[in-house]
């Protein structure tokens, strides 16, 4: 026999239990733990240990740290959620970083324009319904030319990001303060208006029941209820939804709406309940990394608790290390990277087997 | 003495997760003969055939070529040992000549010289009878112009083994002789042709030996010459089968669906549907038959309202004797009307089924709209799986396995189970038996006869000439997206149908209207 059996072959998994999926998982985990530590230890000769010690100081070592990655987690959460159904619809809406943009630049235009007129309790509504609005606009208008032009989607979206941008970059020309700054500072400094309140003494709690809510309610549309049942059978074969009685483009418009709307109001809860301000880079890239969150659970709004929190919890580590140790800002980028890295690359050996050739092949 | 044999397979293994799909198969061609293998759907035929052609690698077993152990790992292995393959799917490309597809992935040096080539190609074609022109560029042919070019392919590469997947699939009863023709020249010529199929009469016809798989094992190999249809379905089923078709008398038939001159064109502007014409009536089935592509489901799609029609009307007489325009609506639209319309559509996990659903959720696929409010009931469509499961037979974990891991054959009947349950008075359905083992066959066709008995309009689009002319009281013809004719499938022939499909006797079969 001249020619041997492949070295290596790959071969799909007909079917995984749940303990296999978490070991591959927490296997992963650890490796890229494991790398990440030898990456720190050969850029930057430090223990990774003390690194490690100090990503956890950082995200959850004080109680504002740890409302701070509180806060963020249920903003990166509250998109993810957001972006469920038209994920699920297999409608590729890559613009939640527009659709946020928006939602947060129609929440700071009732801040500087109604902030002194308006009750706060009218105010706070108010806001709501306009980033509500402001995202779900942004997310029908791609929605309307796929189901009239069928457009590509993915183009449109990502197009859309880009020109919400530029609208706020025009927006603060007018909001800008101080005067020459080119930023809009922080908005109703003194009087608070428009501020979330503080419940239980705490400013986030508001943000952390909106979001909540919002994700048990994505749960049960999801699961129970008829357009629920609409959007899965769309994602999965439009000739079937046809088939079934569905009006596919209505239910393409009625998704991305609904999509593009808790989007917005994760606008809302970063201006009116965190940053107090508006700026290009409010939404930070948390549209795209919503994604990851979103595809990672699997769609699942219980399971992006879980991985919104790991992913903003090593963000906030890493700020911390970043000064802590004198190492650059994107050293957390870096970390961040090699562990989605590996969490994503784990997906390989949940779906694929790999069959190495027998050493004990007997020649016949 | 192993030297005899073209290929040799002895103790082959292959599996897919826990799934055996060859155990541990024995498989031997000799030069110069023509070997059949048969196997219901799923009994591992393709898969061996896959490893022969380096498509798959065997986890175990031993491949020989002329006596010599060898290993294939790649389609390119297999082609330099002289092996070559014709899929079921033609591999084409069709702005190409039948001469460019043929040279295709063959190396050579300095100038191509098309002409030698050409009266190259020509030589072979006239040495085994084909009928090809090697300049006619692959759009212009017809499916079984295709299949020839596909043939010619592999012998102008060298190929001394040909292994054929379901040839016969796609050609008309006329075509099917003409290459049986071809395959017994190449056979004279020491060729060693392998043939998959599924169909007895063309294994009694044409093969010297069949090699018999079930469920993924070996049963035997038996000369044809000793061989019976019902002999060789008891190797394949593993147990005595009747095949007979019970076609009882249709009792009181009424008009139900009429459809008058419909033209449906696709998004090339072709008309698919051409001015197509036809009765449906109560209490009797009626077959459609044509070459696949020839507007059977462009027929079906139009009267279930999800084709958008050119023209032409569709009508539907209600039991009462109402009547109602059909045509211009969509689906949800016939629903509302009172239309108890059901649909077996050809692909059934593309649009019959959601095959990531369970099957709970997809008993409900066309009722759950039903009841108020924002939440969808499952409650009865659980109901609904569990008595399909039971009276139908499904072979399936649980009610909440998603469908696409079911067999064909559990699919079909989750499908169809779902359709009749809505008890229809118009009953459509694509292929129903397509890649189902014979006892699931028999299932459905019974299920049909079960439908029309009850009085439902049954249209039954079907590819198996033989059993549309048992099943069936009436047959409709089509020929690239007009209708041909009806005939009476009582009296009907296989021929005639043939013929009919190809457009050579639409004439006479008008006449008999």
């Amino acid at each position: 026999m001249n020619k041997k059996e492949p070295f290596v072959r790959m071969t799909k998994r007909a079917h995984i239990s749940r303990s296999k999926t978490v070991a591959i998982y927490l296997i992963s985990a650890v490796l890229s733990l494991i790398v990440c530590a030898l990456v720190i230890v050969a850029l930057t000769h430090q223990n990774p240990i003390e690194v490690y010690a100090g990503i956890i100081d950082g995200a959850i070592g004080t109680d504002r740290r740890l409302w701070i990655t509180i806060r963020e987690t249920m903003v990166l959460l509250l998109i993810a959620v957001g972006l469920t159904p038209a994920f699920q619809m297999r409608f590729w809406n890559i613009g939640a970083e527009g659709q946020v943009l928006m939602g947060g630049m129609a929440t700071a235009a009732l801040m500087i324009y109604c902030g002194d007129t308006l009750p706060a309790w009218l105010l706070l509504i108010a806001m709501f319904a306009a980033s509500i609005l402001a995202g779900m606009i942004w997310g029908l208008i791609p929605a309307y030319f796929k189901s009239k032009y069928n457009t590509n989607e993915t183009l449109f979206t990502l197009m859309m990001n880009y020109v919400a941008m530029q609208i706020v970059t025009f927006a603060i020309v007018y909001w800008e303060n101080p005067a020459g700054s080119n930023t809009v500072g922080i908005i109703n400094r003194a009087t608070k208006a428009g501020w979330f309140p503080e419940i239980g003494g705490n400013a986030y709690t508001l943000n952390v029941i909106i979001v909540l809510a919002m994700t048990v309610g994505m749960f049960i549309y999801q699961r129970y209820s008829k357009q629920g049942y609409e959007i899965a059978v769309v994602g999965e074969s439009q000739n079937t939804a046809r088939y079934a009685g569905i009006n596919v483009k209505r239910v393409i418009i009625r998704t991305m709406a609904i999509s593009g709307a808790i989007c917005g109001l994760a606008g809302a809860l970063i201006v009116g309940g965190a940053s107090h301000t508006i700026s290009t880079s409010t939404a930070d890239g948390r549209g795209f990394t919503a994604i990851i969150v979103a595809w990672m659970a699997k769609f699942n709004p219980f399971v992006m608790i879980i991985i919104s929190a790991f992913l903003v919890f090593m963000q906030q580590g890493a700020v911390q290390i970043a000064t802590q140790f004198g190492l650059n800002e994107n050293a957390s980028d870096i970390i961040t990277g090699i562990i989605l890295f590996f969490l994503i690359g784990s997906t390989f050996f949940i779906n694929y087997k790999l069959e190495f050739r027998k050493k004990s092949k007997e020649v016949a | 003495m192993e030297s005899k044999y073209a290929i040799e397979l002895k103790q082959v293994t292959k599996r897919f997760g826990e799934v055996v799909a060859n155990d541990q198969v024995d498989l031997n061609v000799r030069a110069g003969e023509i070997l059949s293998i048969l196997g219901e759907n799923g009994s591992g035929k393709t898969t061996l055939m896959n490893m022969i052609s380096g498509i798959y690698f065997p986890d175990e077993g031993h491949i020989y070529v002329n006596g010599k152990e060898v290993t294939i790992r790649s389609p390119k292995d297999s082609h330099e040992l002289g092996i070559g393959m014709i899929h079921q799917h033609f591999k084409l490309v069709p702005v190409l000549t039948a001469a460019e597809n043929i040279i295709l992935g063959m190396s050579g040096k300095g100038k191509l010289n098309m002409k030698k080539i050409e009266s190259d190609i020509k030589t072979l074609v006239d040495k085994y009878g084909f009928d090809m022109d090697p300049a006619m560029k692959i759009y212009d042919m017809s499916v079984s112009q295709k299949q020839t070019v596909e043939i010619v392919k592999v012998l102008y590469h060298g190929a001394e083994v040909l292994i054929l997947d379901e040839p016969t699939a796609v050609l008309t009863p006329q075509e099917t002789e003409k290459l049986f023709d071809v395959l017994r020249n190449m056979k004279q010529d020491g060729k060693s042709i392998i043939i998959i199929t599924h169909k007895l009469n063309e294994v009694l016809e044409l093969s010297d030996r069949v090699s018999v798989l079930r469920k993924g094992k070996y049963i035997g190999t038996v000369d044809t010459k000793d061989a019976t249809v019902s002999s060789l379905t008891e190797m394949m089923v593993g147990e005595k089968v009747t095949l007979d078709i019970n076609r009882t008398e249709p009792k009181n038939p009424q008009k139900r669906i009429e459809m008058i001159g419909v033209t449906c064109r696709n998004s090339e502007g072709t008309a698919v549907l051409d001015k197509a014409s036809f009765t449906a009536y109560s209490g009797e089935i009626l077959g459609v038959a044509g070459i696949s592509g020839s507007g059977q489901k462009e027929l079906l799609e139009s009267i279930a309202g999800l084709q958008y029609m050119e023209e032409g009307e569709i009508w539907y007489d209600t039991p009462d004797g109402d009547r109602k325009k059909l045509s211009g609506m969509d689906v949800k639209e016939i629903r509302k009307l009172g239309v108890r319309l059901s649909f077996v559509p050809e692909d059934r996990l593309g649009m019959g089924l959601v095959g990531s659903m369970d099957l709970t959720d997809n008993m409900m696929l066309r009722s759950y709209k039903k009841g108020r409010g924002a939440f969808a009931d499952r409650k009865s469509p659980r109901q609904l799986a569990e008595k399909v499961v039971e009276s139908l037979e499904v072979v399936t974990p649980s009610i909440n396995t998603p469908v696409r891991r079911l067999s064909g054959g559990n699919v079909q009947k989750v499908l169809v189970g779902r359709e009749i349950s809505s008890e229809p008075t118009v009953l459509m359905v694509a292929y129903p038996v397509r890649g189902l083992d014979i006892n699931s066959s028999y299932t459905i066709y019974n299920l049909l006869n079960d439908q029309k008995e009850k009085g439902v309009a049954v249209i039954c689009v079907g590819e198996d000439l033989d059993v549309l002319l048992e099943l069936c009281d009436k047959i409709l013809v089509m020929q690239s997206g007009k209708v041909a004719g009806i005939v009476d499938a009582r009296t009907a022939t296989k021929e005639q149908l043939g013929l009919m499909m190809t457009g050579d006797l639409r004439e006479e079969a008008g006449k008999d209207e």
